[in-house]
């Protein structure tokens, strides 16, 4: 097992040390005294290798990342998982703005809350879906040009009326599923979007997710209460067809 | 190296960014916020905003670092602590002359600079502990101080070109200028300063020139503004603010929301809250949805104050002697969390920074868009609530 110091490390140098770590094949590396370093684990692509965080790592956390798992034992700042690619990421605490951005394959799990525009431009393709799973809540624009891949939204944790999600949520949303748990008013979905009961396909897909979700975040609610969720899935492939015609 | 008056008018102003380690090469975007509030009152040395803002060092490209300070001048309270930046020593003797024609100066001097390291070519600053004398045959029906001190900051900013006011509040100050944060603060030796409410700023240009005057943060009295984000609606604030006496002469859009902040609390007696109401106003469509009274004054806001709103991405903090607010756009396109440990709040645009500040604040969240987070001190919750909400009710 390497221990990496990051106090007073620059990122560059912080990543360069991972980047060895990984040509030497070191399989499980724990990082502390991490302040805000960005672009963790980037570009890195062993699938058997884990990356512990001690501390808030900063911005882009696993950006582009292709086969790693990452463990934040904190909060997380923003962009964590942007374009990732494979491996996993999990983090123990909340994340800020635009989780997921882009993202095309690979899992991201945020055990608390997330911020804004979570799962902006998420994309899949034949096996490649991303997985992006909340366990609190979301703020808005959640989903927004959504093209593919899985985003779940729990609601943990959430005080007496707050709301699960924001506004706009799923606004541009073109591909892919998102499930929320919990109620979503009408007035804050995207146009392109409508809401559904689970089927038992959708169930037997969300289960494991689910199941993998609170087993690598400590999560002892009961989550599999599938009635409380909904579905939203586009409901057009061209819902600007009309827009510009008059 | 001698600085020569031969130079363009504003040189000395403008030296472009320096690159100080490697890894500087690439610029990153974003400009840093950080800030803390201690609500008892304690004082903290500059040294403890200096280690936040420097851990996001990548926000900036060194065109521009600073921090306002409050509580920082406990041996003069109640006089107004005008910073002056000259951009050489020879205009100084003429825009002196005029400040002792308009201000009763009780204490002047230099403020202690410590040039060398990465700041070479840099303006002069002068610090001056004093109040406005009412003009002259006006004595018995002269407008209050604040009044007074705010036409003089636009005398002065608009008459001479070569010498600005920096900050003009009262028992705090402004300390910034072209540089990266370790620089700026060494410059000004942070350090040496106490105050209980510290913010912080390194800036990354976007549609406005570097330079010393142009850096964060920006002020009017004792509000301080740091700003990461566009005004895009910059003329139209402008034009509002000109309308209303406000003059713009610094050159960078931030310089509006100190302004605004200034009209509509101090002499417009809003509250807090309805001031950044006005700045980062709700939707039609969600005020549609308001209940009464909230939804008539909502729309009453949006009517009357059409040309305060801001447009355009923004998270900014305002610092001002009862207290410290964060606000973000109402659609939330730059990051801004908030922070609070103990009798400590603390604002940043990454949350990393604030475990800079004190290690293990776990009491994290972001405040939704358009929504502030105000944090007053814990004696002047009320007073400074009343005071304003008092002369509206």
């Amino acid at each position: 097992m390497l221990r990496v110091d990051a106090r007073n490390l620059h990122y560059r140098e912080l990543n360069e040390i991972l980047r060895e770590a990984e040509r030497s094949g070191a399989t499980h590396v724990e990082v502390c005294n991490v302040r805000g370093q960005r672009y963790l684990g980037t570009g890195l692509s062993a699938d058997n290798m884990r990356i512990v965080v001690d501390g808030i790592p900063g911005e882009d956390l696993a950006a582009f990342m292709d086969g790693p798992t990452i463990i934040v034992r904190n909060n997380a700042q923003d962009g964590v998982g942007n374009t990732m690619n494979g491996g996993k990421v999990v983090v123990l605490g909340r994340a800020g703005d635009v989780v997921g951005y882009g993202m095309r394959g690979g899992k991201v799990f945020i055990k608390r809350d997330v911020g804004y525009r979570v799962g902006i431009h998420m994309k899949g393709y034949m096996d490649k879906q991303p997985i992006l799973v909340c366990g609190g809540t979301a703020g808005m624009f959640f989903g927004e040009y959504m093209a593919g891949g899985i985003l779940v939204l729990l609601g943990l944790g959430r005080e007496e009326g707050q709301p699960v999600v924001g506004d706009y949520c799923a606004s541009g949303m073109h591909g892919g599923v998102m499930f929320i748990r919990g109620p979503v008013e009408e007035y804050k979905l995207g146009k392109e979007v409508r809401t559904f009961e689970l089927d038992a396909e959708d169930r037997q897909r969300l289960a494991p997710i689910l199941e993998e979700f609170c087993a690598d975040t400590g999560t002892e609610n009961n989550v599999l209460d599938f009635e409380s969720y909904v579905k939203i899935i586009p409901v057009s492939a061209r819902p600007y067809g009309r827009l510009y015609v008059y | 190296m001698m600085y020569s008056s031969t130079r363009d008018e504003k040189f000395a102003l403008f030296p472009g960014p320096h690159v100080r380690s490697r890894y500087r090469e690439r610029e990153l975007s974003g400009c840093g916020l950080i800030g803390f509030i201690n609500t008892d009152r304690s004082r903290v040395a500059g040294d403890k905003i200096r280690r936040g803002l420097c851990n996001m060092e990548e926000r900036g490209n060194g065109l521009g670092s600073g921090f306002a300070g409050y509580g920082i001048y406990p041996e003069w309270p109640d006089h107004y602590a005008l910073h002056m930046m000259y951009q050489n020593r020879d205009v100084i003797v003429d825009v002196e002359k005029f400040l002792r024609s308009r201000l009763v100066i009780d204490h002047e001097e230099d403020i202690p600079c410590h040039p060398g390291g990465n700041i070479t070519d840099h303006p002069f600053f002068r610090r001056y502990f004093c109040y406005p004398r009412p003009p002259a045959g006006e004595e018995a029906c002269a407008p209050d101080p604040d009044e007074l001190m705010v036409r003089l900051t636009f005398d002065v900013n608009t008459r001479f070109g070569n010498a600005f006011v920096i900050s003009a509040g009262k028992n705090m100050g402004v300390f910034k200028g072209v540089g990266f944060p370790a620089d700026i603060a060494d410059f000004f030796m942070i350090e040496r300063y106490q105050g209980w409410t510290w913010t912080g700023h390194n800036r990354f240009p976007t549609n406005t020139q570097g330079w010393w005057g142009g850096a964060h943060p920006f002020s009017m009295l004792d509000w301080t503004i740091v700003h990461n984000g566009e005004i895009s609606s910059y003329g139209i604030n402008k034009r509002f603010l000109e309308e209303r006496g406000y003059i713009c002469t610094l050159m960078t859009d931030t310089e509006v929301v100190a302004y605004l902040m200034d009209l509509l609390i101090r002499r417009h007696r809003l509250s807090f809250e309805e001031a950044c109401s006005v700045l980062a106003p709700p939707f039609w469509k969600d005020i549609d949805r308001m209940p009464e009274p909230q939804r008539t004054r909502a729309t009453e806001l949006r009517i009357v104050y059409a040309g305060a709103s801001l447009n355009g991405p923004f998270a900014f903090l305002l610092g001002f002697s009862g207290g410290l607010i964060g606000l973000n756009d109402r659609v939330k396109l730059r990051p801004l969390v908030v922070g609070k440990k103990g009798k400590t709040v603390y604002y940043s645009s990454e949350e990393a920074a604030i475990w800079v500040l004190e290690d293990g604040v776990t009491d994290v969240w972001a405040p939704p868009a358009g929504q502030p987070h105000i944090t007053f001190f814990a004696d002047s919750e009320e007073e400074a609530k009343g005071a304003v909400g008092a002369a509206r009710a």
